[in-house]
């Protein structure tokens, strides 16, 4: 008993909350950049899997149609630069022809790679589980293969977007110019990102759109019977999530950097699947529990850039560099076992629906 | 009324002809309905009611015949189709999605819009407000359809079709599922919508509810029409008849009760559910061998928490259950089996049976791993098979042969099929869970002859069910359910209907009064 409470006086504990408080104040605009920057893709995947499971479709390829997206996009941007030349950089975000080209391009592959999915769990009335891991697979193997072939030719990419540069008199506003600057100083895809959130939580909850996307994922005979179309609704909600996923796919290999990495999506699919359930099915709350995931990694890419010192950095360095990079998934693992029950997912999410018999 | 006036029915279904591989489902049926008029459709399970329903309701195309609305000639496409010409359906199964309000179950599939592709929630909500008071109830607008009671539920799939101004009006079985008092309040309201102008058509196989509020009755028997009746001029035992095509002994003679010593003995059982709620905080009853004891209640007061705990699939958090003078508290399914318990679950597709398994292999779901079924780990498929013809010939199962799947059978079927493997050995306790729910008159008979004849040979038999009628007309006694207590015992040939009905409503301790006089 009493061996442990006398280890404890030796560490100053309230020190070293002084010291993290003190830390994270002085890396606020590190950490609240790099957080909301990590969240954008997490939150687009997350939307696409509102969209297709509020209809009633579980779509686990989110991370398989991000990666196509990825690579899609940034190969018809690095070959239209190729064919066409790069060309100037608009002022906006620094878009250029061959970039607008691959972020079509990348929509285009995200929307098929859905279709595909739609048909086998819609039409075909495959596990949906099934499929999505099916997507998921085939994107990892044949983007990797594909990159593999295409970089032994050294193909050099079309760049990247552009942040937006808030302007200084904001940033320097007293309290809330940190906010305004993390929130603002991005690309085009994580500022189109926050408006989509608060786009589709409208949609969802006050239009036609919405109540019978609601209906057909709860109940969908019941919206049979009151004349809407179930399976059609299906398909054009899931196909049109595969934008969403896509866009995820852009972030990253247009966006956040320049190149293409065999598998670069390391998981963040699944973790836009986590935040769907922590958001309860909702835009607005999904955007929420990716900020929270976002903020850990956040955390823990401010520990490499700019390492604390004193004693919290000697209690940083007792634990392995790799755990504070694993750090965003075990707190994903964590908080998803707390919600897991108590969110509730649509009644008919992941039944493939049957049309009345003509009995 | 001022649909008698009107020359033109509101509905004429004209030679309707429907033809599945097979069978004829419907064959040359005559329907017309007039504006005012409350028309029952009275059939047995699979005579074809809800083929011509559905036929309506555009989800199925006839073979021949046409439809004529006020006259005149239409092609139904689609439920969207029959919903715009003025046909509405209320679903036995409601068609309601319980997370959302009432409100927007309401307005699913015919939204009120606002500006653009918004909802104008405001106008939806009032214009709610204002049929359901222009028809003499209540409901709140923004409330979760979820947390409503069967009979308010019931209110929304009605209320969605006035909010679409139907006309026609098809109900099926819309009393199924109700209380004694839930289903005068339905009459009430039915007969206000046909005083409205409005047409309604009530598919039953009750024949009391459709003498009680129907103007005029066709019977359907087997894909035709067999006679069109009025209330004032028929019987139920001739609506029986023309019904099932033979005469039908509608209440079976229970005969006289030989009670014998006492059989189970249940003391203070209490039972919580998975959120560790006490559903039933506590319940004692006896039975004794040779007798009937109902359960009454409406579903949900702890029936099923009861059962399960009875039967083994639930652990009791407390109390004693006895059978036989053997102490057999927590014992698991297989021990009950073997102590000569037999069970009927109440949801014969999800507990009963397991559908895409032949008939002989749901026949021997209880005893497959004893002789003569098993030898050891090997199973015997010749003397399952022999058994199995035995019990579909004794039961009188109506199957091709019995290596069919279970699934291909009908309600009744697959329900004598439950019976049959219970039933066949001595028992000591039966358990009955909604036995007859969903069936037709004549399986209904098959079925209380059953229980009867096991009550004879010295079964206690424990009878829970819905069907209040059910209780009343087998019972030596009937206890009365509420909240999880059983707040009354009455004896089943003298019980009043109503008074059983009032306390099944209420529990008897909020009309003490009433309760002295019943």
């Amino acid at each position: 008993m009493s061996g442990i409470p006398d280890a404890l006086n030796a560490i100053p504990v309230l020190g070293i909350v002084f010291q993290l408080v003190g830390y994270l104040l002085a890396n606020l605009d590190s950490i609240s950049n790099t957080t909301v920057a990590i969240a954008v893709p997490i939150t687009l995947a997350a939307l696409c899997g509102v969209l297709c499971e509020r209809s009633g479709v579980v779509n686990i390829g989110l991370e398989g149609i991000m990666l196509t997206a990825a690579f899609v996009g940034w190969f018809a941007a690095a070959a239209a630069a190729g064919a066409i030349g790069t060309g100037t950089p608009s002022p906006f975000f620094g878009a250029t022809l061959p970039l607008i080209i691959g972020v079509a391009a990348a929509v285009v592959a995200g929307m098929l790679v859905s279709l595909l999915h739609a048909w086998l769990s819609i039409s075909l009335r495959v596990d949906q589980i099934i499929s999505g891991t099916i997507i998921n697979i085939g994107a990892a193997g044949i983007t990797g293969y594909m990159y593999s072939l295409i970089s032994a030719q050294s193909l050099v990419g079309a760049g990247q977007f552009e942040k937006y540069v808030v302007p200084q008199g904001v940033v320097d506003l007293p309290i809330v110019g940190w906010l305004i600057n993390a929130v603002l100083s991005q690309g085009p895809v994580g500022l189109l990102t926050i408006a989509i959130v608060i786009f589709l939580q409208v949609m969802l909850f006050r239009s036609r759109w919405g109540l019978r996307t609601r209906a057909s994922g709860e109940h969908p005979r019941a919206a049979e019977t009151v004349g809407i179309d179930v399976i059609w609704l299906r398909y054009r909600n899931v196909v049109a999530s595969g934008a969403l996923a896509a866009l995820g796919g852009v972030w990253l290999s247009m966006e956040q950097t320049g190149n293409f990495n065999a598998g670069m999506t390391q998981g963040r699919g699944f973790i836009g699947l986590a935040a769907m359930i922590v958001g309860r099915w909702t835009p607005l709350g999904a955007f929420g529990a990716a900020l929270l995931f976002a903020s850990v990694g956040g955390f823990s890419q401010s520990l490499t850039i700019s390492h604390p010192t004193g004693n919290l950095g000697d209690l940083i360095n007792l634990v392995p560099g790799e755990f504070w990079e694993a750090l965003p998934y075990i707190i994903t693992i964590v908080v998803l076992a707390g919600f897991i029950g108590r969110s509730i997912a649509p009644a008919a999410d992941g039944v493939p629906y049957e049309r009345e018999s003509a009995s | 009324m001022t649909g008698e006036l009107a020359s033109v029915p509101a509905l004429e279904m004209r030679g309707i002809t429907k033809r599945y591989p097979g069978v004829v489902a419907n064959d040359h049926i005559d329907l017309d309905v007039r504006r005012g008029e409350i028309h029952a459709l009275l059939g047995e399970n699979g005579a074809g009611k809800t083929t011509l329903m559905n036929i309506l309701y555009g989800l199925a195309r006839p073979n021949e015949g046409e439809i004529l609305l006020d006259g005149k000639t239409v092609q139904i496409a689609d439920p969207s189709d029959a919903i715009s010409r003025g046909i509405s359906m209320v679903h036995q199964h409601f068609m309601l999605v319980p997370v959302l309000s009432v409100a927007e179950n309401v307005v699913l599939g015919a939204e009120t819009m606002a500006r653009g592709p918004f909802l104008d929630r405001r106008e939806a909500s009032k214009r709610i407000a204002a049929l359901a008071a222009q028809f003499g109830f209540e409901l709140d607008p923004d409330a979760r359809v979820g947390s409503l009671s069967v009979g308010q539920q019931q209110r929304v799939e009605i209320l969605k079709a006035l909010y679409r101004d139907a006309q026609i009006l098809v109900l099926d079985e819309p009393t199924a599922v109700l209380t004694p008092q839930e289903t005068d309040e339905i009459f009430v309201l039915l007969r206000r919508l046909a005083d409205d102008g409005r047409s309604i058509i009530f598919i039953s196989h009750k024949l009391y509810e459709v003498l009680a509020i129907a103007d005029r009755i066709t019977v359907i028997r087997r894909g035709r029409v067999i006679g069109d009746r009025k209330p004032g001029e028929t019987t139920e035992a001739e609506l029986a008849e023309l019904m099932v095509g033979r005469e039908v002994e509608l209440t079976v003679d229970r005969g006289a009760s030989h009670v014998g010593g006492p059989m189970l003995h249940v003391e203070g059982l209490r039972v919580t559910d998975e959120r560790k709620h006490e559903i039933v905080p506590g319940v004692s009853l006896d039975i004794r061998a040779g007798e009937i004891l109902g359960i009454a209640g409406v579903a949900g007061n702890g029936q099923d928490e009861l059962i399960e705990a009875l039967i083994g699939l639930r652990k009791p958090s407390g109390g004693k259950v006895s059978l036989d003078g053997r102490d057999i508290t927590g014992c698991s399914p297989r021990d009950m089996n073997r102590a000569g318990v037999g069970y009927v679950p109440g949801d014969r597709h999800r507990f009963g049976l397991i559908l895409s398994f032949p008939v002989y292999d749901n026949l021997i779901l209880t005893s497959y791993y004893r002789e003569p079924y098993s030898h050891g780990p090997l199973r015997d498929g010749a003397a399952v098979a022999e058994s199995a013809d035995a019990q579909v010939a004794r039961f009188d199962i109506r199957v091709p042969s019995s290596n069919v799947a279970t699934s291909t059978l009908s309600g009744g079927n697959q329900q004598k099929v439950i019976v049959a493997r219970e039933f066949e050995r001595p028992l000591k306790l039966l358990i009955l869970d909604q036995p007859t729910r969903g069936l037709d008159v004549g399986s209904i008979e098959f079925i209380h002859k059953q229980i009867i004849a096991k009550r004879d040979a010295g079964t206690a038999v424990l009878l829970v069910s819905a069907e209040l009628d059910e209780v009343m007309e087998i019972s030596d006694r009937i206890a009365v359910i509420y909240r999880g207590r059983i707040v009354a015992e009455l004896d089943g040939r003298t019980a009043d209907k109503s008074a059983v009905g009032l306390l099944m409503a209420t529990g008897g301790e909020a009309n003490p009064a009433e309760e002295a006089t019943a």
